[in-house]
């Protein structure tokens, strides 16, 4: 199925979670300092492994950089 | 005698609060931090891309300071809003640096987006420091409603023209019951001072020190300014005159005239 990631389309195995999504981002799903939205709404650190992506699904991966 | 910045009721012995966009590296970051003294440091939350290397955050944690995560780069609210939750997920702080901005090209905040936000981040339990304009009746409202600071600019985001209006700060400095902290607009030394002596609680500080030609030089010229400038406000200024007022006595002069006559 495809799910947009951080603005870009991509092509993953379903059945997928958050968690499936970031290992394919490369991140892994203990990095600090890392944030998940899934369709505009906060997906917390602990439900990463619990909720599951469905095809069209707008994911954002955020992290801190410099700024301010 | 401690001069703590008190900030929601946490202690700082610092009044500079470093921005860190805009720095060349995290290396030239992590030693302008040092000599700034900063103890509160600002970040701005974006996409992770893939194979980035090192990061912000490590420079920070390096340091022991807190990190102040920032909304750089919201239009509206709603968009300030999430992006608050995110960084308080990603960093586990719920004080954020709210800023919500009208435009790209003056970046100036939008007062009623912003005024929204924080309402709703107050009312999510987060510790607001909004960035504001130099409006007092702004000010005001964005204390009303719970924000922990005011912020108000000294002039444009990156700009480096100083404060622009002393006078609209002079009100704000007044009327405020929460710390008045001078955010963006900041040039060079000299405007740090300034902010410090008209009152300001603190001063925060990004592209005058990461921007310029030697960070790590001008980090520490903020860091005496900021200093220097709560000094003097804390000793009190004479007045400002029109004429002299003489500092030697003006009895006890000699006669000094030739006996001629």
């Amino acid at each position: 199925m495809t799910v947009v990631v951080n603005g870009e389309a991509v092509d993953i195995e379903g059945p997928a979670t958050v968690a499936g999504v970031l290992r394919r981002m490369n991140v892994p799903v203990d990095a600090a300092g890392v944030a998940v939205a899934r369709n505009g709404e906060v997906v917390p650190r602990s439900s990463w492994n619990a909720v599951a992506v469905v095809p069209g699904d707008r994911i954002e991966v955020l992290h801190a950089v410099q700024g301010g | 005698m401690s001069d703590d910045l008190v900030i929601a009721g946490e202690r700082f012995t610092s009044r500079l609060i470093l921005g860190t966009g805009g720095a060349p590296s995290h290396e030239v970051l992590a030693h302008a931090l040092e000599a700034s003294g900063a103890e509160v440091v600002t970040v701005a939350m974006r996409r992770v891309s893939r194979g980035a290397g090192g990061s912000v955050l490590d420079v920070i944690e390096r340091a022991g300071v807190r990190v102040l995560p920032n909304t750089a780069g919201c239009y509206t609210a709603r968009d300030a809003v999430m992006t608050a939750r995110l960084a308080r997920e990603a960093l586990r702080t719920d004080w954020v640096k709210l800023e919500v901005i009208a435009d790209d090209r003056t970046l100036l905040p939008e007062p009623l987006e912003l005024v929204a936000a924080a309402e709703q981040l107050v009312d999510d339990g987060f510790t607001v420091l909004p960035y504001t304009n130099d409006d007092p009746v702004l000010a005001r409202r964005l204390e009303d409603v719970g924000c922990a600071v005011v912020m108000p600019l000294g002039a444009p985001i990156g700009s480096g023209s100083g404060i622009r209006n002393p006078y609209n700060l002079r009100i704000i400095l007044e009327n405020a019951s929460v710390p008045v902290i001078l955010d963006a607009g900041i040039g060079t030394a000299s405007d740090a001072a300034v902010a410090m002596e008209l009152g300001c609680a603190a001063v925060l500080v990004a592209s005058a020190i990461t921007r310029a030609a030697e960070p790590v030089l001008m980090a520490e010229a903020m860091r005496k300014a900021v200093e220097a400038g709560r000094l003097a406000h804390r000793a009190g200024r004479i007045p400002q005159r029109l004429y002299a007022e003489a500092s030697s006595p003006t009895s006890g002069i000699a006669d000094l005239r030739s006996r001629a006559g």
